[in-house]
């Protein structure tokens, strides 16, 4: 310990100042790269029970574009979560998205309109949720998230009566199943447009002053409060930000199945919320990277794949994705004991 | 040099000091703060002096957080008025107080442990850079700047880049400090800076507080530890039920006085003066 104001081995403290320099370079790597590990055990197993099919191209890229719009959402739930919140409403921020891109199509609207729309249904879907959290002062973002599910949803049905509508413009199903050359290979767009997203938002959160401040004030609010930090404005912001991806999401599930269904993303929220916390996040905010968001997805996104390969009962992924979730938070609070006692 | 005399039922005038040529650089004149129907504070005056450190004492519940707040700008006074430099203000919120070179350190510290020790310093006033019609934080030039104040208050750490829950309570202590001075602050205040600090600790601390004057900035310190009061502090004011009891340099006073004042006793032949604050 070379700080002068450390307080050195054998101090009463409880801080990880004491800790010694080893144990916290395994936690900080662990942190950023525990979650990595878990794709690679899956792709292992998964290539050890199919290694015929796993590996192929074909397949990979399958997982890519099935997931695609999982990741979106769970980059905008990350987004939340880090804040400390929750948004319960992305699964039928989703689908309202997604049936007003096909309601649209279908009364012939030019297709900039229709590729526009869902973003600005997702991002208004969003800034209620902020507004509401903030300005009605609700006692926790479930409540309001959790209100504006049944909302949303409701309005889905309405605007669709119900029905699913298929026929969207290519434009829109290409960026759900085309596919672009990059580097020779065969990309699904779908994919492209995810990295590209993910590394916005990396941009976003880690060199904006708002990226800054919503980390901030998921780590501590009251010290966000007093640094001058507008911690309404960010609120809002970070829901904002959750509903277009939501929205967006959605455009890219309409391409992909080149319709919308009404029932779309029904308890998708859940599986959003799922990757993002097998991905590392804290629930209790200010912790967490997109990189580990977007390898959350790709785990429950395998998990199906190996399952699916294997012809088990589609019922099984259920249980299977509980277990994990359980697993890796689990072993995530053994480890984090571990070192606090070494 | 007048003493401890302008001490209980204090007038409008209350203590005359000997530096009466230039005016105090934060004064507060008869304040008062209700809550509903509960007086926390009643008359209340205050004055800082250039390269001062205030003790303020109390009991639990005198009003010395209350009086703090109204300093700091977190809370308006119900009445009288607050000078800056001789000139009065008026604060609505902590900003205005800041942008004054008030700074508050809170008792939670109010740090954010899973940022960068740098981040904490620079939370919401981050130095950025202009990338075409993006403004990024310019993380490095703000982890420099940190580093540099640092130095230059002489805290050590291993590494700016460290989290702030990757660090002793002193440690964290020293960067709430360095966040309230890293921005042309003239005062500082501090609400029990050592109270949840481990004894080893609270030396580095209240050396650090010490140090503050010779940057040209003065300290008004909450404490119920006397021991920090009379290792820091210029001067000792108290406070009790919401009112002036009694203040005097350090120099003039002894330890049992002070325990006196923060009960409401005043000893010997001040005796009979502390009855008719009540």
């Amino acid at each position: 310990m070379t700080d002068v104001m450390s307080s050195g081995p054998g101090s009463e403290l409880a801080d990880a100042g004491a800790r010694s320099p080893g144990v916290i370079r395994v936690m900080g790597w662990f942190d950023r790269w525990g979650v990595l590990l878990l794709v690679v055990i899956m792709a292992v197993l998964s290539w050890l029970a199919q290694p015929d099919v796993f590996l192929s191209e074909r397949n990979i890229f399958n997982i890519f574009r099935q997931t695609a719009f999982y990741q979106l959402l769970a980059l905008g739930e990350f987004i939340v979560i880090v804040t400390a919140g929750i948004d319960l409403s992305v699964g039928s921020t989703l689908a309202l998205a997604m049936m007003t891109a096909a309601v649209m199509a279908k009364a012939g609207i030019v297709w900039p309109l229709v590729f526009l729309a869902p973003f600005v249904v997702g991002t208004l879907v969003g800034v209620v949720n902020g507004l509401g959290l903030t300005k009605l002062h609700m006692p926790h973002p479930f409540i309001m998230t959790l209100g504006m599910m049944f909302i949303v949803r409701g309005a889905t049905y309405l605007i669709s009566e119900g029905r699913p509508i298929s026929g969207l413009p290519p434009e829109v199903s290409w960026l759900g199943t085309g596919n672009i050359g990059v580097l020779g290979v065969n990309v699904p767009v779908s994919l492209v447009v995810v990295i590209i997203t993910f590394v916005i938002a990396w941009v976003f959160l880690q060199h904006l002053r708002t990226g800054r401040h919503i980390f901030a004030l998921g780590g501590n609010p009251q010290a966000a409060r007093v640094s001058g930090v507008n911690v309404d404005r960010t609120l809002v912001i970070a829901y904002a930000l959750c509903g277009l991806l939501a929205g967006f999401a959605g455009l890219l599930l309409a391409g992909r199945t080149n319709s919308g269904f009404p029932d779309a993303g029904n308890g998708d929220e859940l599986v959003a919320i799922s990757a993002v916390i097998i991905g590392g996040a804290s629930f209790f905010g200010g912790r967490g990277t997109v990189l580990g968001v977007f390898a959350g997805v790709l785990v429950i996104g395998m998990l199906r794949n190996l399952l699916n390969l294997s012809n088990v009962q589609v019922f099984w992924q259920q249980v299977l994705i509980g277990v994990v979730i359980i697993a890796v938070v689990a072993f995530d609070v053994l480890r984090r004991r571990v070192s606090a006692s070494s | 040099m007048e003493r401890d005399e302008p001490a209980a039922g204090m007038g409008p005038d209350a203590p005359a000091m000997t530096v009466a040529t230039e005016s105090p650089i934060i004064e507060a004149r008869k304040v008062s703060k209700h809550f509903g129907h509960v007086v926390a504070l009643r008359d209340v005056d205050l004055k800082l002096w250039p390269n001062e450190v205030l003790g303020v004492v109390g009991d639990n519940g005198a009003g010395k957080s209350t009086l703090m707040k109204i300093l700091s700008g977190v809370h308006p006074a119900s009445e009288g008025e607050m000078l800056v430099d001789g000139l009065p203000v008026r604060f609505s919120n902590p900003g205005d107080a800041r942008r004054l070179g008030i700074e508050m350190v809170y008792q939670d510290l109010a740090l954010a442990g899973n940022m960068r020790i740098d981040e904490n310093i620079f939370l919401g006033r981050e130095q950025t850079r202009r990338l075409g019609p993006f403004r990024l934080v310019d993380h490095a030039a703000n982890r420099d700047e940190a580093k540099r104040h640092l130095d230059n208050l002489r805290v050590e750490v291993k590494s700016v880049t460290q989290r702030v829950e990757q660090l002793s309570g002193g440690q964290r202590q020293a960067v709430a400090i360095a966040r309230a001075t890293a921005f042309q602050a003239k005062v500082v205040i501090m609400d029990e800076p050592t109270a949840a600090l481990a004894v080893r600790e609270v030396r580095k601390v209240l050396d650090l507080i010490r140090d503050l004057r010779t940057h040209g900035i003065s300290v008004i310190l909450i404490s119920h530890r006397l021991d920090d009061v009379f290792y820091v502090c210029d001067r000792v004011m108290a406070l009790f039920h919401g009112r002036n009891f009694a203040e005097a340099p350090l120099s003039a006073i002894d330890r049992n006085e002070v325990i006196g004042w923060i009960m409401g006793n005043k000893s010997g032949s001040d005796a009979a003066a502390g009855l008719d604050v009540d």
